[in-house]
C-alpha cells in the first residue's frame, strides 16, 4: 500500500515538472545555504586547526592592549613591552621553556634588480625555538651580533625564492630601507599557510637592529612563550599575566592592559570571524525553508482543489480518511525530500567553487546532509498536513459533484 | 426445533428519513422509506428531480446515514457506524457506477479497475490480473493500457462498470449509468449489467430517468417527493 502510494505521488510530481521545481525552490536554496554554510565552515575549521597545529600547541602569545586579532602593533597609544619584561617572563614563571621578543615592520627588501614585499621581524633566537624553526643553509644569530643590532638577517623561503631564485643567498647584501644587510641563513621551508599568511614570506632581523634602525623604538610588540610540556597552559598564562601586572603597574581591580593568547583562544579568535557568515547563511537558510515550506503548502492546497473528484472516487471507493491524509502527505514529502536533493546537490557545488575561491578545504560532513534530508521532510510533513487533512475530511458526496 | 429465521435481505431501510438543514430551513428529502432488496436483483429507481432517489441512493451506498430510522446493510445498522467504517463497507461490499464514469484521468484502464483492489491489499501480481480479467469481462482486455481520454464514452463507462465488479461486491450501485451517452450505447451498456446480473448474479441498483432502461430491471421502484409511490415488475421495454 505505502508503495503503491509513493509511486502515485512520485508520477503526481512528474506530471507537474515544472510546477514542482518552482514549488521547491524555496526548499533548494534553504538547503543550499545550509550546505555551504556548514561544508564552508568545517572548511575553515580545519583549515585553522592545521595552521595553528603549525603554530605549536604550546605557545602563548602576548601582546599589549585588549583582545582582537591584527597586526602586532595595531594600537600605538597601547604601552608596548620590554626585552626586560621577556627576560622576566623566562626567568620568573615556572613552565616557560622560552620567551622571545617580537617586533614586526612591513617593508620592501632589494636585492640586485628584484624586489619583494614581506614582514620584517625583529627578534632573537629564542623566536625559533619557541617556533620550532630551523635554519636550512647558513646559520641563526650569534650573540654579539644580537647584542650589537648588527645588520644581519634570515630569510625565509619564499623570499629567498624571489630575490634569488635558485641561487644560495647566504654572504649576499641585501637592502631593506636603506640598510644594507648581510644574509646569514635561509629558514626550513614550513610550507602552505598560516592563517592565510605564507609563514616562509618572512625576514628575521636581530630585535635591535628592527628597533634602532627600523622602528625608531625600543619596543617589544608581542611575546612568544613556548610552555614546558607538562605544564598547564592556562597556569602559566595566570602566572604571566599578575608578572606583568606588577611589573606595568597596573593596580588592584584596574584591567590588563596586554592580552595573552593561546591557541585555543586564537583559534576561536579566527573561527569567530566566520561565525558572522553562519549567521547570516544560517538567517537565509531559515526564512528560505520557511517560504519554501508556504510555497508547498500552497502548491498542495491547489492540488486538492484541483484533484477534489478524484479524492471523492477514492473516498467512494473505499479509501479511509487516514489513507488519503498518508497520499498527500507523502505527496509533500516527495515534494520537498525532492528540493532537499537538489538542494544538497546544488549547496555541495556551491562549497566546492566557493571554497575553491576563497581557499578554504572543500569537507563533506555526511551528517549535515543527512539533517539536510531529514529536514526537508519535516518541511513536507509540516507544511503538508493541513492540505492532506483537508482532502481526507472531504465529504465523498460533494467531492463527486465538484467540477 | 429452531425456527429457520428467513435470512436477512442484503439492502433493509425502515422508516428511513432524511432531512438537511435544520430549524425553518430544514428540508425533508426522504420521508419514511421501508424498502428490502434481497441478493441478486436488479432493481430500477425512477422518479423526478427532488423525489429523494439520489439521497436514497447515497444511503445505499453508505456514503450518507440516515437522519431517522434505520437502514441494514447484511443486516448491520449503518446508521452505528464511522465515517471510516462506513469506507470499509463500501470497500469490500459495493461497486460504484456514475453517469460521469469518474475514471482518474491520466490513468490507464488498466490501472483505473485497479484501484479497488489496492485499498483491499491485493498484491500487485493478483491485482493486475483480476483487473485484466474485468476489463476482459466487459470487453475492454485490448484496451487496457489507453487512458480514459482514448476512449469513447461508452468504453469509459465500461471501464468504469469494470472497476465496480472487480472486487466482487455485493452490490453495483449505479447512479444514471447511461444519462450521459446515445441509445445505442446505453443498449449495449444495459445489455453488459445484465449479463452480469442473470449470468453471474450480481446485486444491481440502477437510479435512472429513462423508462426505456429502467425496463431492463425486473423490479422498478418509483419515488417521488421523498416517498415510494410505485414498487412492482418493470414494465416491458416499449
Amino acid at each position: 500500500m505505502f508503495a503503491e502510494t509513493l509511486k502515485l505521488s512520485i508520477r503526481t510530481i512528474m506530471r507537474n515538472a515544472l510546477r514542482s521545481m518552482l514549488t521547491v525552490l524555496g526548499v533548494v536554496i534553504g538547503v543550499a545555504a545550509v550546505i555551504v554554510m556548514v561544508t564552508l565552515g568545517e572548511g575553515t575549521t580545519a583549515k585553522v586547526t592545521s595552521d595553528v597545529a603549525k603554530l605549536g600547541s604550546n605557545i602563548l602569545m602576548v601582546r599589549p592592549g585588549q583582545a582582537g586579532f591584527g597586526p602586532a602593533s595595531a594600537s600605538a597609544d597601547v604601552k608596548a613591552f620590554t626585552v626586560k619584561d621577556v627576560d622576566a617572563i623566562e626567568s620568573q614563571v615556572a613552565g616557560v621553556v622560552t620567551a622571545a621578543p617580537t617586533a614586526s615592520r612591513s617593508l620592501t627588501a632589494i636585492y640586485g634588480s628584484l624586489n619583494h614585499a614581506m614582514p620584517v621581524t625583529g627578534t632573537d633566537n629564542r623566536y625559533l625555538a619557541a617556533r620550532d624553526w630551523t635554519v636550512a643553509s647558513g646559520r641563526d644569530f650569534s650573540d654579539g651580533e644580537l647584542a650589537a643590532g648588527a645588520s644581519v638577517c634570515i630569510l625565509g623561503e619564499t623570499v629567498r625564492q624571489a630575490l634569488f631564485g635558485d641561487g644560495d643567498p647566504v654572504g649576499a647584501v641585501i637592502r631593506l630601507k636603506q640598510i644594507a644587510c648581510r644574509v646569514i641563513g635561509v629558514l626550513d621551508k614550513k610550507g602552505a599557510s598560516g592563517f592565510g599568511n605564507d609563514p616562509d614570506d618572512v625576514i628575521l632581523v636581530p630585535l635591535k637592529m628592527l628597533q634602532r634602525r627600523i622602528a625608531g623604538n625600543q619596543d617589544v610588540a608581542a611575546i612568544f612563550v613556548a610552555v614546558g610540556d607538562g605544564y598547564d597552559t592556562a597556569e602559566v598564562q595566570a602566572d604571566i599575566e599578575s608578572l606583568l601586572r606588577e611589573r606595568r603597574g597596573i593596580g588592584v581591580g584596574e584591567k590588563d592592559n596586554f592580552t595573552i593568547l593561546d591557541m585555543a583562544q586564537i583559534t576561536s579568535m579566527l573561527t569567530s570571524v566566520s561565525g558572522v557568515l553562519t549567521g547570516l547563511l544560517s538567517a537565509v537558510a531559515g526564512v528560505s525553508l520557511l517560504v519554501g515550506g508556504i510555497g508547498i503548502m500552497n502548491i498542495m492546497l491547489v492540488s486538492v482543489t484541483e484533484r477534489t473528484r478524484e479524492i471523492g472516487i477514492r473516498l467512494a471507493i473505499g479509501a479511509q480518511a487516514h489513507q488519503v491524509l498518508t497520499q498527500f502527505l507523502v505527496e509533500a514529502v516527495v515534494l520537498s525530500l525532492f528540493g532537499g536533493v537538489i538542494g544538497v546537490a546544488a549547496g555541495l557545488g556551491l562549497a566546492a567553487i566557493a571554497g575553491r575561491w576563497l581557499n578554504v578545504p572543500f569537507v563533506i560532513n555526511p551528517a549535515i546532509v543527512i539533517v539536510a534530508f531529514v529536514f526537508s521532510a519535516l518541511v513536507g510533513v509540516a507544511f503538508g498536513y493541513f492540505p492532506a487533512r483537508r482532502a481526507a475530511h472531504l465529504d465523498p458526496i460533494e467531492a463527486l459533484r465538484h467540477e | 426445533m429452531p425456527l429457520a429465521a428467513a435470512p436477512p435481505p442484503l439492502i433493509a431501510f425502515r422508516s428511513v428519513g432524511k432531512v438537511y438543514g435544520s430549524g425553518d430551513a430544514a428540508v425533508a428529502a426522504l420521508k419514511g422509506i421501508d424498502l428490502a432488496i434481497a441478493r441478486g436483483e436488479f432493481v430500477a429507481i425512477m422518479g423526478p428531480s427532488g423525489s429523494g432517489k439520489s439521497t436514497a441512493m447515497n444511503i445505499l451506498g453508505c456514503l450518507d446515514t440516515p437522519s431517522a430510522g434505520a437502514y441494514e446493510f447484511m443486516g448491520v445498522d449503518v446508521g452505528d457506524l464511522n465515517r471510516d467504517r462506513r469506507a470499509l463497507l463500501r470497500r469490500h461490499f459495493i461497486g460504484f457506477v456514475f453517469q460521469g464514469y469518474n475514471l482518474l484521468p491520466r490513468t490507464s484502464a488498466l490501472e483505473n479497475v485497479e484501484m479497488p483492489l489496492i485499498y483491499r491489499g491485493v498484491p500487485a501480481g493478483d491485482r493486475r490480473r483480476l483487473a485484466y480479467d474485468a476489463l476482459a469481462k466487459v470487453g475492454l482486455a485490448d484496451r487496457a493500457g489507453h487512458d480514459p481520454n482514448q476512449l469513447s464514452g461508452g468504453q469509459q463507462q465500461r471501464v468504469a462498470i469494470a472497476r465496480a465488479i472487480v472486487a466482487r461486491p455485493q452490490v453495483i450501485l449505479a447512479d444514471e449509468p447511461t444519462g450521459n451517452l446515445d441509445t445505442a450505447t446505453s443498449r449495449e451498456i444495459m445489455d453488459l449489467l445484465t449479463a452480469l446480473n442473470q449470468a453471474d448474479g450480481n446485486t444491481i441498483v440502477m437510479v435512472t430517468h429513462e423508462p426505456d432502461m429502467a425496463a431492463f430491471a425486473r423490479r422498478t421502484i418509483h419515488f417521488l417527493d421523498g416517498r415510494i409511490a410505485g414498487d412492482g415488475p418493470s414494465a416491458e421495454a416499449a
